[in-house]
């Protein structure tokens, strides 16, 4: 167990690390970082001095081990946009991004499992045909289309839903939410399904396939013949049984919620990380560029580790198998 | 408990709000980018300027029209072509409540000039300014000025104590990281008809009404709401759902809808800026070209070729949907020393274009590359495309680079050593004078005074360079004119640069909201009424 732990977890800190390489590689090869600082009337001396100044003679290795160590410390430097450090911009954008993230991951769930599970025992039903049909339409339209669909229709005909951006947001200090002003409530609710709709056709079809498979089963066929209610032979044994990769997949699926909000941040201008992200790169921002890149990747492989770990909790057979590889080893 | 009470009091401040709301009037907008910085000083460009000028003012300000008229300064004469007395308005308020005086003036002229200022060319502009009372000043130009009177509306003034008193004595640019302060990129305190309340970058800005500002204004509005919003289809969206008095650009294709939905109409016009192409005329190898050992750009016949192979209705009715207002002059109607009778563009004449490179030595043309930019004017690709097109018509083989805008500029402009052979810019002359452009892009090079800066492809003849200086001294309004005729006139028959159009002016507003569209694209909130 310990073992496995500390193997996922040196697998994290090199992917962290290659990560880092290639934020740190944005400042050294997108532009010159002085040219981004100085006035074109600054002279060579000057320059030379602010590049002696902020250590860019220093050799690669001594640059990116301080570009290392000042990112694990949670510093990035500051914005060349907003002129304030990168990590106070992040941590005033990130409520925004993580409540819209969140919420749409539970819509996808609370929506998706019960279409998947109906999808699941009526195959052949009316409705499950028009949940399948659905479901193919919200895997291939793009995220970008969707959104612009719903501002048409709930914004701009029905105009019951606000367009853009957050609403009134209530700040708590440490955290600013729209969920306790109506027009907050409101404006969630756009952004949250667009950002939904992707993972929740994902998740519906992934149990709707679960549950046929585990139906099948002979422990299933046993639960019949043991003359078990359908209710909970379906709920309690068959769909249990499916949890099991959808945590798997959810889980994984919450960080590209996160990292995919850049595109239904940008439509809803939703003022999160995505939008910031955007903005930066609109504006050549490297410290915000760089910064964005290792969170995101941070989240994924916290979550990974989260995920691999529940995984080995939850599944009997991997610690079987592990402890009879960790004997033999 | 207390985290209870906390959104209660958070819930009843809402209601407050919108209950204050009702009699308020609040006018809400967008715009697709935000302010760079706050700071007056920071930055010289359109936007940022024009929307710091509802908090901040200069000595002269431009009417809805473009007029100059008075804003800090009550009046001002010349006592000698290079003396300037300027009397300072009284009684005029700072929103933290101080009095503007001299002293302000001067401390902001200094500002300009400092490291990381962006507004250095118009601090130049100016050699001493002399205290004469608490309500005078003489300013002293290195030479004669006319215009200094026009370039003193983007010159912003701060209050003196507000600015030492924060650390803000140095102007703080947005390009610069971490070397300068940044109180004032982030603050303000203006003398303008609205401060202020509440900005982050990027996301919102609210104005608040100043009511103790010195003029009386048309305005209705107590409160302004200002959100960037980036895509085109979001920002016509929230227009057409009722949730914005007004937002720009409105993409020209979006115009139709706009006149059918209810509830809101287009504002269109010209705009003063002016799009061009421009050839490389300065290296003598261009940098990308199969033609080696020489430039196609230094041989007239060349240029002229280019001239007449370009079909500028065409541009105006395929990709401008009829919007632009084609153009035979770098300077825009709008513009002071603007002649009609030199507007003619070159004719659409693709046989002569052949003609003309036949006999400069192309007879089966040439090839190069193009850089264009890709989001910063008006459907700057597509114009860029329909050239190529047009262009390979005659022959010539044109590969076009469109990038986004940073990654543009970067390429062709001096800090790069202009590294471009063919291109195309938009220029708006921020003194609304011909002399900015002829200075700005027609004048040669040169690297001591920095004329001719944006001269990407190195134009250059002596003759249009005396007749600038002379332009920049005469301040007979007759002979001016006569010497910018002269000076268009030669520029044209070298055909230096090729004119395409002035792009239209694109808003959205919704009906019963009167705003003034300004030909320089800034919205000035002291023309805004709300129903």
């Amino acid at each position: 167990m310990i073992a496995f732990i500390i193997r996922r977890f040196l697998q994290s800190v090199l992917v962290m690390l290659t990560v880092a390489l290639i934020a740190f590689g944005l400042f050294r090869y997108v532009g010159d970082p002085i040219n981004n600082m100085v006035g074109q009337d600054t002279s060579l001396q000057e320059r030379e001095a602010l590049r002696e100044g902020l250590g860019l003679d220093d050799p690669f290795v001594v640059q990116f081990g301080r570009f290392v160590v000042n990112a694990v410390q949670g510093e990035f430097g500051i914005s060349y946009r907003h002129r304030r450090p990168v990590e106070d911009l992040i941590a005033e954008r990130l409520p925004a991004t993580l409540e819209l993230s969140i919420v749409a991951a539970l819509i996808a769930l609370l929506v998706g499992v019960p279409m998947g599970v109906y999808t699941g025992l009526h195959r052949e039903g009316f409705l499950s045909r028009v949940f399948m049909t659905l479901s193919l339409i919200g895997v291939s339209l793009p995220t970008f289309l969707i959104g612009i669909l719903l501002i048409l229709l709930f914004g701009v005909v029905l105009r019951w839903l606000p367009t853009f951006g957050r609403g009134d947001v209530v700040d708590l200090g440490w955290w600013t939410t729209g969920l306790l002003t109506v027009s907050g409530a409101k404006a969630l609710i756009m952004p949250s399904i667009t950002l939904a709709l992707f993972q929740m056709t994902l998740i519906m079809r992934l149990v709707r396939s679960e549950m046929l498979e585990v139906l099948r089963t002979d422990y299933i066929k046993f639960a019949r013949a043991r003359g078990l209610a359908n209710r909970a032979i379906n709920f309690g044994h068959a769909l249990k049984n499916t949890l099991v990769p959808v945590i798997t997949i959810t889980g994984l699926q919450l960080g590209s919620i996160i990292a995919f909000a850049i595109i239904t941040e940008s439509v809803f201008q939703w003022p999160g990380m995505g939008l910031l992200f955007i903005q930066a790169i609109n504006e050549v921002d490297i410290p915000v560029m760089s910064a964005y890149l290792c969170m995101i990747a941070l989240f994924f492989v916290i979550i990974n580790l989260i995920v691999d770990l529940l995984y080995y909790a939850v599944d009997p057979r991997l610690r079987i198998d592990s402890t009879v590889v960790g004997r033999h080893g | 408990m207390r985290f209870r009470n906390g959104i209660l009091a958070a819930l009843a401040a809402t209601v407050l709000a919108f209950s204050q709301g009702a009699d308020a009037k609040t006018f809400k907008w967008a715009f697709q980018g935000d302010a760079q910085s706050l700071d007056p000083h920071g930055l010289n460009e359109t936007f940022s300027l024009g929307y710091l000028g509802n908090v901040y003012e200069g000595l002269t300000a431009y009417s809805a029209n473009l007029e100059l008229i008075p804003a800090l300064a009550e009046s001002w004469e010349t006592t000698s072509p290079t003396t300037w007395v300027f009397k300072l308005r009284q009684g005029v308020k700072f929103h933290n409540g101080n009095d503007f005086t001299a002293d302000d003036v001067i401390f902001s002229w200094k500002r300009t000039l400092t490291e990381g200022s962006d507004q250095k060319v118009r601090g130049a502009l100016i050699k001493s300014i002399t205290k004469v009372d608490d309500h005078t000043i003489r300013v002293e130009t290195p030479g004669p000025i006319p215009t200094l009177a026009r370039e003193l509306v983007w010159l912003y003034i701060m209050d003196k104590e507000w600015a030492e008193t924060n650390n803000a004595v140095e102007a703080e640019s947005p390009k610069e990281a971490d070397t300068s302060g940044k109180f004032a990129s982030l603050n303000a305190n203006g003398t303008g008809p609205f401060m202020i309340v509440e900005r982050q970058p990027d996301v919102k800005s609210v104005f608040k009404r100043f009511n103790n500002y010195w003029k009386d204004i048309k305005s209705n509005v107590d409160e302004v709401i200002f959100t960037p919003i980036s895509q085109d289809a979001t920002r016509v969206a929230a227009l057409l759902s009722g949730e914005l008095d007004l937002a720009y650009p409105i993409p020209v294709q979006d115009w139709d809808r706009l006149t059918k939905a209810d509830g809101v109409s287009p504002l269109t016009g010209p705009e003063a800026r002016t799009i061009f192409l421009g050839m490389d005329q300065d290296r003598d190898e261009l940098l990308s070209s199969n033609i080696k050992g020489k430039n196609p750009f230094k041989d007239l016949r060349v240029r002229q070729a280019f001239a007449h192979a370009l079909n500028l209705d065409a541009i105006k009715e395929k990709i401008m949907r009829g919007a632009a207002t084609p153009s035979g002059l770098m300077v825009a109607p709008q513009i002071n020393g603007h002649n009609p009778a030199l507007n003619q563009p070159y004719a659409y004449d693709p046989a002569k274009s052949k003609r003309l490179l036949a006999e400069a030595g192309y007879p089966d043309g040439f090839e190069l590359t193009m850089d264009c930019p890709n989001n910063r004017y008006v459907n700057d690709e597509r114009i860029c495309q329909a050239v190529v097109g047009m262009l390979a018509k005659v022959g010539v083989k044109v590969d076009l680079l469109a990038q986004p805008k940073s990654k543009y500029f970067a390429k062709v402009l001096a800090q790069n050593d202009y590294d471009t052979s063919f291109y195309l810019l938009g220029w708006t002359p921020g003194s609304i004078d011909s002399h900015n452009v002829l200075q700005n892009l027609l004048v040669c090079r040169n690297k001591e005074t920095k004329a001719g800066q944006f001269n990407l492809g190195g134009y250059c003849n002596p003759k249009v360079d005396e007749l600038s200086s002379q332009i920049g001294g005469e301040t007979d309004p007759d002979k001016r004119q006569e010497l910018i005729d002269a000076a268009f006139q030669i520029h044209k028959d070298d055909v230096g640069h090729l004119p395409i159009h002035q792009q239209p002016l694109s808003w959205g507003v919704r009906d019963g909201v009167t705003v003034a569209q300004r030909a320089d694209n800034v919205l000035d909130f002291r023309n805004v009424v709300l129903p």
